[in-house]
């Protein structure tokens, strides 16, 4: 037998190879330099790296030739194990922004005093004397810009997977990097470890299911390319059984990954415990790879067989919004509340999934629902990102003040800051002339043109529910005088360096424009088409 | 063709008793040696279809599966570590302070 030298299209996949080149670049980086010239390299290598990789993005999407009957535009490289299409442009695009608002967020220093956010050394115990040492002499783990990349570069191959097995991998490595980070935080480190332990056993369990899903649907088309799948479905009558197990078994571990009910548990103990600028980094990125796999499986894989997961689709969209925006009220710490809302927020992108997918049966001017996902993933990573960042700054003397309580009268003490944060929360509700209400305008749209009402009025009522728990915080912001509580202190806001600032900025920018001129960005996503099958 | 039912029945045995596991057993280690379980379930049947179909691609799925499942134990081992170090316990039940 001879060996056939495998074709890879190295230009297309240039985003790819510059993310992981540059997370190894970063290890090298960690064994050679001494400590003290790290910090600077990581941040510049890892930014610069973020940087080249959009443009070859850019360049990559603007070069994309049409496919077939010019509805999708792309090619498959790698042996067809990387599709490189509209959609996983335009994803990667989002990722890559989002990353480099991660790395600003991770770079900041001014906040802990001259230090980093995460832990001087994580091998030493908390509350020993290791501990103060390390943090006496300043110590940082710079190890988090390398395993940010690789989270990265998991995120960019999710979404772009052409087969099972390479969606498996790639799951994997934007995974295990996120474990990590989860329980790197300097202050709380107690719940940070407890966030990583319940992160990474859950998300074992979960990417279990997601393998034998795998299996199943390996011994059901003899294939784990998508297009192979997609024509077993389409052909094979016999052994529905495995077919119908495998969606479902691929369905848990996807569905964890964005957290929808009854997969929700880890989402607001993570978000609470790992530190708040990995949050902001793993809330945004993780949620939009995780919806571009989601979608590409179910759509080019599973396409024909519509009527056989959308109903689990339906009951799983509804139960998420319903259970997300109901706990969301209750709950009394930022962190989580802003978990809670992204549980909503995963329901409301389901509701969207459920929608009209070809062109073919829209009238003009109507999106499909790719594209009304795409852009509420881009809304939603914005006003995330932004929410996230200014929770860093609303601190006292322990650290960050995420106790509700002590946010009460926050407006009057710091009005920018606090305006700010209600325009977030403003945007994650959905309030006419912010982003958010564009994107949820889009989803609903195509949910109610698939047929999908029961699922589209449960979105409107749960779309209340949120407003009403976003209006009551930024009432407490602003009109609430502060009681102190019972340790009698309240938080105020830290000015941030450059970095952070240049985070929210940049969030906020994003925010304002989509919502007043979403139209761009809606046909840059129209622009994207269909997945290649 | 070969009949691989009972290497699939086999399989889904394992993950079940991997699953089970995982829900039921209170140390975090052998919350995981289940979870490496499962994994190893998934590869019997992955092999098991590839016998079946008479190609390579679940074979080779296989070796991946057992890369990304060292992968896991350095990450996982790591945290169940630091957790133990800190609360001289490795028992779930015990990381607790973060809830509702």
């Amino acid at each position: 037998m001879d060996f056939t030298k495998p074709t890879i299209e190295y230009a297309e996949l240039s985003p790819l190879l510059i993310v992981f080149g540059v997370a190894i670049l970063g290890v090298l980086v960690e064994a050679f330099l001494p400590r003290e010239r790290r910090y600077l390299s990581q941040v510049v290598l890892s930014s610069v790296g973020l940087v080249a990789a959009l443009v070859a993005t850019v360049w990559v999407g603007v070069d994309l030739g049409k496919v077939g009957d010019g509805a999708a535009r792309g090619l498959v490289a790698a042996e067809g194990t990387v599709v490189v299409d509209g959609p996983s442009v335009f994803l990667w695009g989002l990722i890559l922004v989002f990353a480099l608002g991660g790395v600003l967020l991770f770079a900041e220093r001014r906040l802990e005093a001259g230090v980093s956010v995460f832990a001087g050394q994580a091998a030493a115990l908390p509350g020993t004397e290791a501990e103060r040492q390390a943090s006496t002499r300043g110590l940082d783990h710079t190890e988090v810009y390398p395993l940010l990349m690789f989270a990265v570069g998991g995120m960019l191959l999710f979404p772009a997977a052409g087969d099972l097995l390479t969606m498996f991998v790639a799951l994997e490595v934007l995974s295990l990097p996120l474990y990590l980070l989860t329980g790197l935080a300097r202050r709380r480190r107690l719940l940070s470890q407890e966030a990583a332990l319940k992160y990474f056993l859950l998300g074992a369990f979960s990417s279990g299911f997601f393998l034998y899903g795998v299996a199943l649907i390996y011994g059901f088309a003899g294939s784990m390319q998508l297009e192979r799948i997609d024509a077993a479905v389409r052909a094979n009558v016999e052994n529905q059984a495995l077919l119908y197990i495998g969606i479902g078994m691929l369905a848990v571990g996807l569905l964890f990954k964005v957290g929808a009910v009854p997969f929700q548990a880890w989402t607001p103990d993570v978000y609470q415990g790992a530190p708040t600028a990995v949050t902001a980094f793993m809330a945004a990125g993780t949620k939009i790879a995780a919806f571009g796999a989601l979608l590409r499986l179910f759509y080019v894989g599973f396409g024909a067989d519509r009527w056989g997961w959308q109903p689990m689709l339906w009951i799983i969209a509804i139960l998420t919004m319903l259970i997300g925006a109901a706990l969301a009220i209750v709950q009394t710490d930022v962190k989580r509340m802003l978990a809670y809302s992204s549980i909503a927020h995963t329901g409301f992108l389901l509701t969207g999934v459920l929608g009209v997918q070809s062109a073919t049966e829209l009238a003009d001017g109507e999106v499909t629902s790719l594209q009304a996902v795409l852009f509420y993933l881009t809304t939603y990573g914005f006003a995330t990102i932004g929410a996230f960042a200014i929770v860093t700054l609303v601190r006292d003397s322990g650290g960050e003040a995420t106790s509700i309580q002590r946010w009460a009268g926050l407006g009057r003490r710091s009005p920018l800051v606090a305006g700010v944060f209600a325009f977030f929360l403003l945007s994650l509700a959905g309030i006419p002339l912010t982003a958010g209400f564009v994107g949820k305008w889009a989803v609903f749209t195509v949910a109610l043109s698939a047929g999908a009402w029961p699922v589209v009025l449960t979105a409107i009522a749960s779309s209340i529910i949120a407003v009403y728990f976003y209006v009551s915080f930024i009432r407490l912001m602003f009109f609430t005088e502060p009681d102190g509580g019972a340790e009698g202190e309240v938080a105020s806001v830290t000015s941030p360096s450059i970095l952070t600032s240049a985070a929210i900025v940049i969030a906020l920018a994003g925010t304002v424009v989509l919502g007043i001129v979403p139209g761009p960005v809606l046909d840059l996503a129209a622009h994207a088409g269909q997945f290649i099958r | 063709m070969d009949d691989v039912t009972p290497y699939i029945i086999l399989s889904s045995i394992l993950f079940t008793i991997g699953c089970v596991g995982v829900l039921t057993r209170r140390n975090a280690i052998v919350v995981f040696m289940c979870v490496e379980l499962m994994l190893n379930a998934c590869n019997l049947a992955l092999v098991a279809f590839a016998k079946q179909h008479g190609n390579l691609d679940g074979q080779v799925a296989a070796f991946f599966v057992m890369v990304v499942a060292a992968a896991e134990v350095v990450v996982g081992l790591a945290i169940i570590m630091t957790i133990f170090r800190t609360r001289r316990s490795a028992s779930v039940d015990d990381a607790s302070l973060l809830k509702y």
